[in-house]
């Protein structure tokens, strides 16, 4: 209850900030780790660096070749929930706006898509992408996150434009615009906050995913973020050191984005599963 | 809008016609993602359920049909059995606990303390984080080492006879994984729970608490039937995770030690990748497809019940 802040208030207080106190246990392990050589690894494996060596860092970058995974990872991610945004929005469009047996039977369709486990039409899947050609390459990527992400994508679009007036886009078709026109200056601005969640949903998960990245790209030189650390952290097990400083340069970036968008991250994923 | 008005000259010949209280958007505007969709997850889908019942090896087109023998060699299999009875397991914990935590850190953050914005923040934070890279935190943090890791803060705060080889214990290791992933995900419900929470009216919590009634009552009665369409969203999203669980395994583990953290999903792609049989690794696909879809439709049936009759 919002009424003053009471003396029951600061027990809850002290209560929360020992639970993450707790919580967050493991970060300190790692990153304590990471500032410390080997001796001090060995010998203090939980107190403070001291003094803090920067060392690992350094070497863990050049090891893992974090600096071209962080590129592979940005072009797959960007583009992808760029086509998503727009092939996304397009089919919803058409889904919400048109009442016929035809537009019903395509949006349960891509409903399916969402309960379907990816891993039924792995292998097949993977076959095919081989057969294209596409093994190993950015395009491969791209065209396996916008399929497996469309059906979500266009379920939020669907029921946001089902809860929009349908007058704005008449007028300008009235006016003479094309289809498109009318879709892309009409109705796409007034799409802000759904994409919004589109955009963060789909850029989180396609940023962090691990299993298809190690299938399509292992061996490539266009390994993703946690494909690359994967391999790096299973070369240098025992380093632990070397390994805890790979792990947090490589967590670092998208961490540090949601720490500047920590308000619309967490919108996004509260807000846009509600449909 | 000057592209439109320079259109209006240039197509005012073709300008589509009104029909009944809206204008129908073209068809092809669904004709890409229907094409890319239909590429990636419905056609291979569709192939895939249909090499459950061959003996496909991978290589080539070389296939023939074997009936049921797929799965009457999984009914056989205990590596396939076991990974099913993890699956169960490592999803009901996760549902269970992670959902619970959840509700619990959302009941202590939505109150007037001060520090509720930053600690949203610090729950949430692992959410956004790579399972790869979660993993191998915890992998440190689980070092069977006595003096590394959790082992180490127990001897530190003097529970060091808590010790234990946290995933290298065939009982103990599935428990080691499926608390990983709770606490990377309890943030999430967290934060679906507290959306949740902010629909609770204040005025129904104050004159409850004017007639007399208890935290825990006003809880049971008030808030917690408020919270079902939050609650549903958080089991539903829960139990596909739990269900699907690869990332953490491979990372963690392995599927070891022996098959003791094997999934449904560790092991079909095991039996395709290593062993080389895609025809009995699409059948186990095909149960892990069946288990997700009952568990979905069970899930969204009970959601609409609920829905009318509010």
């Amino acid at each position: 209850m919002r009424t003053g802040y009471r003396p029951r208030t600061l027990v809850r207080e002290l209560v929360m900030i020992a639970v993450a106190i707790m919580f967050l246990f493991p970060v300190y392990a790692l990153v304590t780790l990471a500032f410390k050589d080997p001796e001090q690894i060995a010998n203090k494996p939980l107190s403070l660096p001291d003094p803090p060596s920067v060392g690992s860092f350094g070497e863990a970058w050049q090891s893992a070749s974090l600096g071209s995974a962080l590129l592979n990872s940005t072009l797959i991610t960007v583009s992808s929930v760029v086509v998503l945004i727009v092939l996304g929005s397009l089919a919803a469009y058409f889904l919400a706006r048109t009442a016929s047996r035809l537009s019903y039977s395509l949006y349960i369709l891509f409903l399916v898509g969402i309960i379907l486990p990816f891993q039924l039409g792995m292998i097949p899947l993977y076959q095919l992408v081989n057969d294209m050609g596409l093994l190993g390459t950015y395009q491969g990527m791209i065209l396996f996150y916008t399929g497996i992400q469309l059906p979500f994508t266009v379920f939020l679009y669907t029921g946001f434009i089902r809860s929009l007036p349908a007058d704005y886009t008449n007028a300008a078709l009235i006016d003479g615009a094309s289809h498109l026109q009318a879709f892309g200056y009409v109705i796409f601005p007034l799409l802000r906050p759904i994409t919004g969640t589109v955009l963060i949903l789909n850029a989180v998960h396609i940023w962090n995913d691990f299993f298809t990245p190690l299938l399509y790209l292992g061996g490539s030189g266009r390994e993703t973020v946690p494909v690359r650390v994967f391999a790096f952290v299973n070369e240098y097990t025992s380093d632990y050191g070397l390994v805890a400083a790979g792990l947090v340069l490589a967590a670092l970036p998208i961490l540090l984005v949601f720490l500047v968008l920590q308000r619309y991250v967490i919108r996004g994923f509260s807000s846009g599963l509600k449909g | 809008m000057t592209a439109i008005t320079t259109a209006v000259r240039r197509d005012a010949a073709k300008a589509p016609r009104r029909r009944g209280g809206g204008i129908t958007p073209p068809w092809f505007f669904a004709v890409p993602a229907l094409v890319v969709y239909a590429l990636v997850m419905l056609y291979p889908s569709i192939v895939g359920a249909g090499s459950a019942f061959t003996d496909w090896s991978g290589v080539g087109e070389q296939r023939s049909f074997v009936g049921l023998e797929n799965f009457k060699q999984l009914v056989h299999d205990d590596q396939a059995l076991g990974a099913m009875r993890n699956t169960l397991l490592l999803t009901i914990a996760i549902v269970v606990v992670q959902n619970g935590i959840g509700l619990l850190l959302a009941l202590g953050v939505h109150t007037g303390i001060k520090s509720r914005m930053a600690l949203r923040v610090i729950f949430f934070a692992p959410v956004v984080v790579s399972p790869v890279m979660v993993s191998f935190l915890w992998k440190y943090v689980y070092n069977p080492a006595p003096d590394a890791g959790l082992n180490a803060a127990l001897n530190a705060i003097g529970l060091g006879a808590l010790r234990q080889d946290w995933l290298g214990d065939p009982s103990l290791a599935i428990w080691s994984v499926a608390f990983t992933v709770i606490w990377q995900c309890a943030g999430y419900s967290m934060v679906i729970f507290l959306a949740g929470l902010e629909g609770v009216p204040q005025e129904l919590q104050e004159s409850a608490m004017v007639d007399g009634a208890g935290l825990f009552a006003r809880f049971r009665h008030i808030t917690w039937p408020l919270l079902a369409p939050a609650t549903t969203i958080n089991v539903m999203l829960s139990t596909v995770g739990g269900l699907t669980l690869f990332t953490q395994i491979i990372a963690m583990t392995n599927g070891g030690p022996g098959y003791a953290t094997d999934t449904l999903s560790t092991v079909l792609y095991k039996q395709a990748f290593v062993f080389g049989k895609f025809g009995y690794s699409t059948a186990v696909a095909l149960v892990l497809a069946i288990f997700v879809a009952a568990v979905s439709f069970i899930q969204i049936g009970y959601l609409r019940s609920r829905e009318t009759t509010a």
